[in-house]
């Protein structure tokens, strides 16, 4: 490996809040050298982010506070640096790209404006910036460059805008790049995409490249050697290949344990009554067709994925099953019934029956009421469901079997983690009896070992009760392990569907076989491979 | 089952809620502005309440001798330790019992507005665009009418009370919570636990009230305090004008008006009821801040590290 | 753009009409003005001709739809106390109050936002510290008290500044500066607050990432983020003081649209309460209209 860039040495940060004081990471060593990429591995509040923080000098003081070690940048330390000093070192040697783009970059100005602002930043004359800024524009591969430079960042996708991020970080060439979780937010095959671009950058410049991430499969794609934290330690570093496969820490073991995509899949069930039957079903808005014409089954008991890229239109398909939206045509029928006509009182009779987790758990729980008040509303709203004496013992009963603690039912939806927050969610819906549940992207803001956990309690109740599951879902890994049957859809319509066995192992169409292969494994050797196998299909269908 | 997992891997436990209230009041001890405003406002509430029963006749009673009397002469009794007016009454007993007409017209003009405010503004943000667009145009209407104008044809056509005036100044600031609980709504109502209630089967009047109204009231509690100075102020306003309370009522706003010809010889008569007048509003200011930090999650936590000695 | 300035021009004209047909009925319930004009012993012979005169012996109704029918000739009639267009007398009160609103503004704008920026880069800081206690102190004032404390002393006592008028420059120091406060504590609270978001915000952490110097983060990136909901306070301040700063203009004798107004009412000066109210109503829509472009080149998001 080439010269040592950066030393971090026994680095220890704290944070004081209104509980005490956090350790946000203890003692942590690390290095990056030049031409290397380094990863650091971890789940959210692991502190894998702090350390770069500390190097940017973007830790927030107070209520952070750096209570111990040295970080040597070029053998220098940046800590005992001044403050001027440092900020000349910031965009011109060592840069940074971040997760979500959109808010990342400022939207009241051109995103030719932010670029060139980092050259005249570090004393570059205006003269010849709009021409780099182009240049840069064009070798990230914005198309149009030349006028997509006096462009507002709300005027690109997702994608383009980390490109451009990275056009800002590598305006000044610099020797460190970090990228914190740059691909998170991403459809797969944009993030296949944003890593690539990222690895060529760095063959071009040489610089190291610091890799923040909780995505082993990311890790897989473009890490040399990675550092696991976990609550604010390094657990283990190593080479990428030797973690996976020879983890020696039980919290490696479980993380890698925890990744989805090995199991068993899922035998087809016997063809009986469905429950939902969809013909057709489109909804526009305006002049764009969100949903076209999409006709799809699902059976008691039976686990149905929607899989599909952002725009696919699989989010607008539980809406408007769940009757938040109005269909423009089509129609959806519930046990023979069509929910798309259905008047406001039989619609109230089939809220029992259909019920829906969302996304992100934060938001889809009322921060202003408590555990029992946010279960038993269902009670109130329904009152046939049960009399007021037994709503306590049932609630009880419901938070046992999601995996929680009864006594815990009169706190509030922010004194539990995300992983609990999503248990109660699924114990609101359960409260109502239903007999389908359409989870959107349920488990996709959760860490991948809570994920787990929480896809097993799914799978669990299914069993128990007979629960059929319409599941929407990005993640072509966990739908893998947990449906019956997939679909997928892409610009609102269905590319495919079938059986979870046909769709992983012998994909018909184009689109899917490209969404497979974009889809990361965690296994640095067979994630080679596939990435040889996914240059190929873009070959072939450019 | 990974039932106990889930726990050990993520926080030990959940985290244990301290007492709101002992945490509110740790979060006020913490601003030290705010505490002294509250405690300020505590005791201007008590003059409003008790004032009147206990100094009416001292302060309407006129004394000769004490006419334009100096402030700071502590020989005579303690009610003249601010001087005495035009007429000899003594200042300080007299603002004491301005204090609840003054208290009582903005306290009643802002709960009116809120509450009017409030409903119009959640009826505009959550149904139809036909409805939420009648509202608006009325709340314009409001806006652009002069409040002067208000004052005056309804101190006309009805007298000159402090109910009235109560009346003219809960009209003029409809607009103000109308707005806010407006937009606030329509962005709440876009929240996945709205959604999730939806998918329950709540009625609109379940989510309103049970889920949209909880979040946005914080936002409007705020704003009411800071209102709350805006009204004293606008009270005073009227009255220094001669639209407002007429004597022999008294609020602070008058007594400023009142002290007004004696400008040059006895300063004191228009100083102190002034006085009064800011002290109040800027304590109310400095609460409205306070609430708007305490209320943030985002932001609460200023209020609760304790500050290091270089900040 | 031009459907967006179209339907805020039917919106404001809707709430324009509810306006005129408020103030027309209700300000006619304050009374009749003929007793007010006329000696206490003119006969009812000179009063009726006084209100023929004047229109008032018609309808309330017919009286409405002639006024109405003056008024598409923009004809806003006669006022009745100095028997001259009553738009005449409108125009020349607006002129006035409409200087005074922009002297004063401009100043607000410039110091608050200055100030304020400032004070939200330190947040506890002791430059901020004083920014918010003064501010907070201005935000609170009651301005009558403010302009008779100030006569007293700068005028009265000190001697340097005449205590009314409009004559020269020293007229306007002791009015601007009292409209000034207020405006100026309030804005400039909303300038450090909104300057505190923007600076926390994800962009400005990109900025920092970038090596741009902490000016530029204050004045160039955060300022044009922050100054969004800024620029709505700032029209309601203007706004305020378009419709005439009443109790300012009373005390320090100042002829403008708010004291004429106010004047107007309580002598029953019908057709000037209505001409003021239209003006400045219409100015106050033009300033909402600008203030809406303004947010447009400010946030490229925004397009009408």
């Amino acid at each position: 490996m080439g010269e040592r860039l950066l030393d971090v040495r026994n680095l220890s940060v704290d944070f004081h809040t209104t509980h005490g004081t956090v350790h946000a990471v203890r003692d942590v060593n690390w290095h990056l050298d030049r031409g290397e990429t380094l990863a650091i591995l971890g789940e959210s509040g692991s502190g894998k982010s702090v350390s770069a923080s500390a190097i940017l000098n973007l830790i927030d003081m107070p209520p952070g506070e750096i209570t111990s070690g040295e970080i040597l940048f070029e053998g220098a330390d940046l800590l005992t640096m001044h403050a001027e000093e440092r900020r000349k070192l910031n965009g011109c040697r060592i840069a940074m790209i971040f997760q979500d783009p959109l808010s990342h970059l400022n939207p009241v100005y051109s995103v030719g404006f932010q670029i060139a602002e980092t050259m005249t930043a570090h004393g570059q004359s205006k003269a010849g910036t709009r021409a780099k800024t182009i240049e840069l524009l064009e070798r990230v591969g914005i198309p149009n460059a030349e006028t997509k430079v006096d462009a507002y960042p709300h005027q690109f996708s997702g994608g383009q805008r980390q490109r451009i991020m990275i056009a800002m970080a590598l305006a000044l060439k610099p020797d460190i790049l970090i990228a914190d979780e740059p691909t998170t937010a991403l459809d797969v095959t944009v993030q296949a995409q944003i890593l690539t671009l990222l690895e060529e950058l760095q063959q071009e410049t040489g610089m190291g490249l610091l890799l923040i991430t909780h995505d082993l499969g990311v890790v897989a794609e473009i890490a040399d050697r990675v550092v696991v934290m976990n609550s604010g330690e390094i657990v283990e570093t190593g080479s990428a290949s030797d973690v996976y496969h020879n983890p020696q820490h039980p919290y490696t073991k479980q993380l890698i344990a925890a990744i989805p995509g090995n199991g068993i899949m899922a035998q087809q069930l016997d063809q009986t009554a469905p429950i939902l039957q969809i013909e057709k079903l489109s909804k526009h808005y305006g002049a764009f067709v969100a949903l076209d014409e999409v006709s799809l089954t699902v059976l008691p008991g039976e686990t149905v994925a929607v899989v599909g890229e952002s725009g696919s239109g699989k989010s607008t398909l539980a809406k408007t099953v769940l009757r938040l939206q109005d269909a423009t045509s089509g129609e959806a029928l519930f046990e023979g019934r069509d929910l798309v006509q259905m008047d406001r009182k039989d619609l109230f009779k089939v809220r029992r029956d259909i019920q829906m987790v969302f996304q992100d758990p934060t938001q889809s729980l009322n921060p202003r009421m408590s555990i029992y008040d946010i279960i038993s509303e269902a009670f109130v709203i329904h009152p046939e469901i049960l009399d007021k004496q037994h709503w306590k013992a049932r609630v009880c009963e419901l938070l046992q079997q999601v995996g929680l603690k009864p006594d815990h039912m009169y706190r509030h939806p922010h004194q539990f983690s995300g992983g609990q927050r999503q248990r109660i969610a699924i114990a609101r819906a359960l409260a109502l009896e239903p007999k389908l549940i359409v989870c959107d992207e349920a488990v996709s803001a959760l860490d991948v070992s809570i994920q787990a956990q929480v896809m097993t309690l799914l799978k669990q109740l299914q069993d128990d009760l007979g629960i059929s599951y319409l599941f929407i879902a990005h993640d072509l890994l966990l739908v893998r392990d947990f449906a019956h049957r997939v679909i997928v859809m892409q610009n609102g319509k269905i590319v495919e569907q079938g059986p979870v066995e046909q769709i992983f192992d012998a994909p018909r169409e184009a689109y899917t076989r490209n969404l497979i292969a974009a889809s990361l494994s965690p296994d640095p050797e067979i994630q080679a491979t596939r990435r040889i196998a996914l240059d190929e299909l873009q070959g072939a269908n450019p | 089952m990974t039932n106990t997992q889930d726990q050990d891997t993520t926080l030990p436990d959940v985290t244990e809620a301290p007492n709101p209230v002992i945490r509110t009041m740790r979060m006020l001890w913490n601003d030290k502005f705010a505490f002294v405003s509250v405690v300020f406002l505590l005791i201007v509430l008590l003059c409003a309440i008790v004032g009147p029963f206990l100094l009416e006749d001292a302060a309407t009673k006129q004394n000769l001798r004490g006419r334009n009397a100096p402030p700071f002469d502590f020989s005579t009794a303690w009610p003249y330790w601010l001087g005495g007016d035009a007429l000899g009454r003594p200042l300080l007993a007299r603002i004491i019992v301005a204090a609840q007409n003054t208290i009582f017209v903005a306290a009643g003009a802002v709960f009116f507005s809120l509450l009017i405010g409030t409903t119009l503004g959640l009826i505009a943000g959550y149904t139809s665009r036909i409805i939420s667009q009648i509202i608006m145009r009325l709340a314009d209407i409001i806006m652009s009418f002069p409040s002067l104008l208000l004052a005056v044809i309804v101190l006309f056509m009805l007298d000159s009370s402090v109910f009235n005036l109560v009346i003219v100044l809960a009209i003029t600031r409809i607009p103000v919570y109308l707005r806010t609980a407006r937009a606030e709504t329509m962005e709440v109502r876009e929240r996945m636990f709205v959604q999730a209630a939806k998918v329950m089967g709540a009625s609109n009047g379940r989510i309103i009230f049970r889920h949209i109204l909880p979040v946005v009231f914080p936002t409007l509690i705020t704003i009411a305090t800071l209102d709350f100075a805006f009204v004293m102020l606008a009270e005073s306003a009227l009255s220094f004008l001669g639209i407002g309370i007429q004597p022999p009522e008294i609020t602070w706003g008058l007594m400023v008006s009142q002290g007004r010809p004696y400008l040059t010889t006895a300063w004191w008569l228009s100083f102190w009821p002034g006085l009064a007048i800011i002290l109040t509003t800027l304590s109310l200011n400095l609460v409205s801040n306070w609430l708007r930090t305490a209320l943030d999650p985002a932001q609460r936590w200023r209020l609760e590290i304790v500050r290091k000695k270089n900040g | 753009m031009l459907k967006f300035l179209g339907s805020r021009a039917i919106a404001s004209a809707i709430s324009l009409v509810g306006l005129i047909l408020l103030v027309f009925f209700l300000s006619r319930l304050t009374g009749d003005p003929t007793g007010l004009y006329l000696p206490l012993d003119a006969s009812e012979e000179s009063r009726n001709q006084f209100r023929e005169i004047h229109g008032l012996n018609d309808p309330l109704l017919i009286q409405f739809f002639n006024y109405l029918g003056d008024l598409v000739r923009l004809d806003f009639g006669e006022s009745i106390r100095r028997s001259e267009p009553a738009i005449d007398v409108v125009l020349r009160g607006f002129g006035w109050t409409l200087q005074l609103a922009v002297v004063t503004m401009s100043l607000v704008v410039v110091f608050s936002i200055i100030l304020g920026s400032l004070a939200a880069f330190h947040v506890g800081g002791v430059f901020d510290r004083i920014a918010t206690f003064f501010s907070l102190i201005g935000a609170s004032a009651p301005d009558f008290w403010i302009a008779i404390v100030a006569i007293v002393i700068f005028s009265v006592n000190l001697g340097w500044v005449p205590t009314s008028g409009t004559g020269t420059v020293w007229h306007w120091i002791l009015p601007v500066s009292v409209l000034f406060i207020r405006p100026f504590g309030l804005i400039l609270q909303i300038v450090r607050g909104s300057m505190i978001t923007a600076l926390s915000s994800a962009y400005v952490k990109t900025a920092r990432a970038k090596g741009i110097k902490n000016k530029a983060i204050i004045f160039v990136h955060a300022l044009r983020n922050a100054l969004l909901p800024v620029i709505t306070v700032i029209g309601d301040q203007a706004a305020a003081l378009l419709n005439g700063a009443v109790v300012v203009e009373t005390i320090f004798g100042f002829p403008g649209v708010g004291k004429l107004m106010i004047d107007s009412i309580l002598q029953r000066d019908f057709t000037v309460v209505m001409a003021a109210i239209m003006l400045t109503a219409t100015a106050i829509f033009v300033m909402n209209l600008v203030i809406d472009i303004l947010y447009s080149i400010l946030d490229p998001r925004i397009r009408y």
